[in-house]
């Protein structure tokens, strides 16, 4: 049996059907116990006080934010090389979960920054870089809608998307030397796993699978949502045919 | 290809917005900022490089949707990709024809615009050199968006949005260059940058470009 | 080498027209397409002609031997009936236009700019471009539109012409171009019947 019988589109609706509830369940589960954890059964960091709690939700977030990109990378080489439509759909399906986690890592940023740093934005390498990732975001989703038919729309999107990783890799190593060349030796830094400790990082660990989790069950709610919506696409084309 | 080099370039100086319209907006872009940070000549030369490098990036982001947006509606495409030369040598020559009616008369003239903003003198030689090294990527990758959006009905709007984002490094590796050179900084990194997005654009993107005008013309 | 279709099913915006559409076209033959409107005859004219893939099913080409003529001509408004017409010629690597100029009647309005031309003289020009390319497959769609009675005739003898120098065109008209060998091919028995996959699956989304 091959992993790309899961690419069949009856054959994902059941699987998924099956797994989303097991999926989801352990997504809040694990939300939950981390988050709760996190802020409430850790100690206040003596540098930062209770502000540092916020990295329970930053931290994921950013992490679930590059990630999204990553799949979605992945989800359209697949498409390109092998015609499987689902692939295609769950990169469409992923693209405004990664929109908001990067929107939740920017916002998360600034509200920590604030007391941290005197300012709600500094133009950090990580934090430019972030931004850039959200206009990518932005200009992929855009033209997902742009585009009438879904097959045009599947393989523009998914060139954008090749091109696109490439030069947001090169802006992220564009955007650190920038940085440097403005102001040597930046002090600031947001690298949080400089300043974990133990007690910190356990519940992080848990806050990422769970945020990990979630992003899987969303993006199978939102995979079959296309692929339902392409159905019923289908099923009215037929009815005007016949 | 040089018939299809001619035949882009003859059409841009009979329509007459080729040349004329890039520059004319290149100009009213840097005569607009001094009126938005006040005329103290200290502020427009340290931010010369930058607005000088937008400037050039926005008049260019101005003819982008033309590159291909005429020849799909008057069916030439259509012809092209049923004739000898493939699409890839198409957009490739497509893209240098709108560097030269775009990009390489932003280059001469920023000069004389990084005069109205007092860009100190030790900058001039860095804006045009950086300039002339990083336009050809802002056309090759401008003809990659306008070959994404070729198909649709008001796609220039989408087609900024999508094109901005790409332009970043370019711009910053750009301006950067400008800046140290300026400051009298060592230049050779930002430049070998520029110099390598513009040969990695011109060496990849016309294969994106060519397949996603494959895909528009289905 | 003759052009062969065999089997060949097309969609167009994702939903199936033509199913099982096999032809062949030899040197020296025309061949026009009938069908009612939104049939698929652009669409298969499309297909053959390499623009957008086929369903299912193989088209036998001779490569770069086919020329194709949609319902836009192609022409730039701002250049000269000779500048479009070199222009194309020099695209295709063939030398002389003062034939094709020739055999369009368009001689006595090569100077003129192309936008002060009448659609019918457009046309006539973007009939022009075909024969500068020097191939052999013609694929036309709807190449009589907005000629006169004088111009249809004027056609029919370039393509008789071309018919007679080995080559062969495959066309959708309405309009009877009057060439005696032509053959006659319906595509309404080639409509697609709808989807076979049974009602309830989701694969019958996807094509």
């Amino acid at each position: 049996m091959s992993i790309w019988e899961y690419a069949n589109p009856k054959k994902f609706m059941q699987t998924s059907a099956w797994a989303l509830p097991w999926v989801t369940g352990l997504a809040v589960l694990t939300l939950i116990t981390g988050l709760v954890w996190g802020f409430f059964f850790t100690p206040d960091d003596f540098r930062m006080g209770s502000t540092v709690k916020i990295i329970y939700i930053h931290v994921p977030a950013a992490i679930m934010a590059t990630g999204t990109w990553f799949m979605m990378l992945a989800a359209s080489l697949i498409w390109l090389i092998r015609r499987h439509h689902v692939s295609v759909l769950a990169a469409k399906a992923a693209a405004p979960v990664g929109t908001t986690m990067t929107l939740i890592g920017l916002f998360t940023g600034a509200i920590w920054g604030q007391p941290m740093w005197g300012t709600w934005w500094a133009w950090d390498p990580r934090l430019t870089a972030f931004l850039i990732l959200f206009l990518f975001y932005l200009g992929y989703m855009a033209l997902w809608e742009a585009i009438e038919d879904p097959d045009t729309a599947a393989d523009l999107t998914s060139v954008l998307c090749l091109v696109g990783s490439v030069f947001a890799i090169i802006s992220r190593y564009a955007v650190l030397f920038w940085n440097q060349g403005l102001h040597q030796g930046s002090s600031l830094s947001m690298d949080a796993e400089e300043h974990v400790s133990d007690v910190y990082a356990w519940p992080l660990w848990v806050a990422i699978v769970g945020f990990g989790l979630l992003f899987v069950s969303l993006v199978l709610i939102r995979t079959r949502t296309e692929i339902r919506s392409r159905r019923l696409r289908a099923l009215e084309a037929r009815e005007r045919m016949a | 290809m040089t018939a299809l080099l001619l035949r882009d370039l003859t059409l841009a100086l009979r329509a007459g917005g080729g040349f004329g319209l890039s520059l004319a907006f290149f100009l009213i872009v840097t005569v607009l900022v001094p009126f938005g940070v006040g005329p103290e000549g200290g502020v427009l030369g340290r931010i010369a490089p930058g607005i000088l490098w937008v400037g050039a990036l926005l008049a260019c982001l101005l003819s982008l949707d033309r590159i291909f947006a005429l020849d799909y509606e008057d069916g030439t495409l259509d012809l092209m990709a049923t004739a000898p030369i493939p699409l890839e040598t198409v957009t490739a020559t497509k893209a240098l024809a709108h560097w030269l009616t775009t990009g390489l008369p932003l280059t001469l003239a920023a000069p004389a615009l990084g005069v109205l903003l007092n860009l100190p003198t030790a900058g001039f030689s860095w804006l045009t050199l950086s300039l002339a090294v990083g336009t050809p990527a802002l056309s090759m990758i401008g003809a990659f968006g306008a070959a994404l959006t070729v198909g649709l009905k008001r796609g220039g709007l989408l087609l900024s949005l999508l094109v901005l984002p790409l332009y970043i490094p370019t711009l910053i590796f750009g301006a950067d260059c400008v800046r140290r050179g300026v400051e009298g900084l060592p230049t050779t990194t930002p430049l070998l940058m520029l110099l390598g997005i513009t040969l990695g654009s011109v060496a990849i993107l016309p294969f994106a470009a060519a397949a996603a005008i494959r895909v528009n013309l289905r | 080498m003759d052009l062969t279709v065999t089997d060949l099913s097309i969609a167009r915006g994702g939903i199936p027209v033509l199913g099982h559409v096999s032809l062949t076209l030899r040197s020296g033959c025309a061949l026009v397409l009938r069908g009612p409107n939104g049939i698929g005859k652009t669409t298969l004219l499309r297909t053959i002609a390499g623009l957008q893939p086929p369903l299912s099913g193989t088209i036998g080409l001779p490569s770069e031997d086919v020329a194709y003529a949609g319902h836009a001509d192609g022409i730039k408004s701002t250049l000269s009936v000779t500048e479009n017409l070199r222009f194309w010629a020099r695209i295709f690597g063939t030398g002389d236009i003062a034939p094709a100029l020739a055999a369009m009647d368009l001689a006595a309005l090569a100077e003129r700019p192309a936008h002060s031309l009448s659609a019918g003289q457009k046309r006539r020009l973007g009939l022009a471009r075909l024969l500068v390319t020097g191939r052999r497959f013609w694929l036309l769609d709807e190449p009589t539109v907005s000629l006169d009675a004088a111009s249809v005739a004027l056609f029919a003898r370039a393509v008789r012409t071309h018919l007679s120098n080995g080559g062969a065109t495959l066309m959708a008209t309405h309009i009877d171009l009057g060439i005696a060998e032509a053959e006659v091919l319906d595509l309404t028995p080639f409509r697609a019947a709808p989807s076979a996959a049974a009602p309830g699956g989701f694969d019958e989304a996807f094509a």
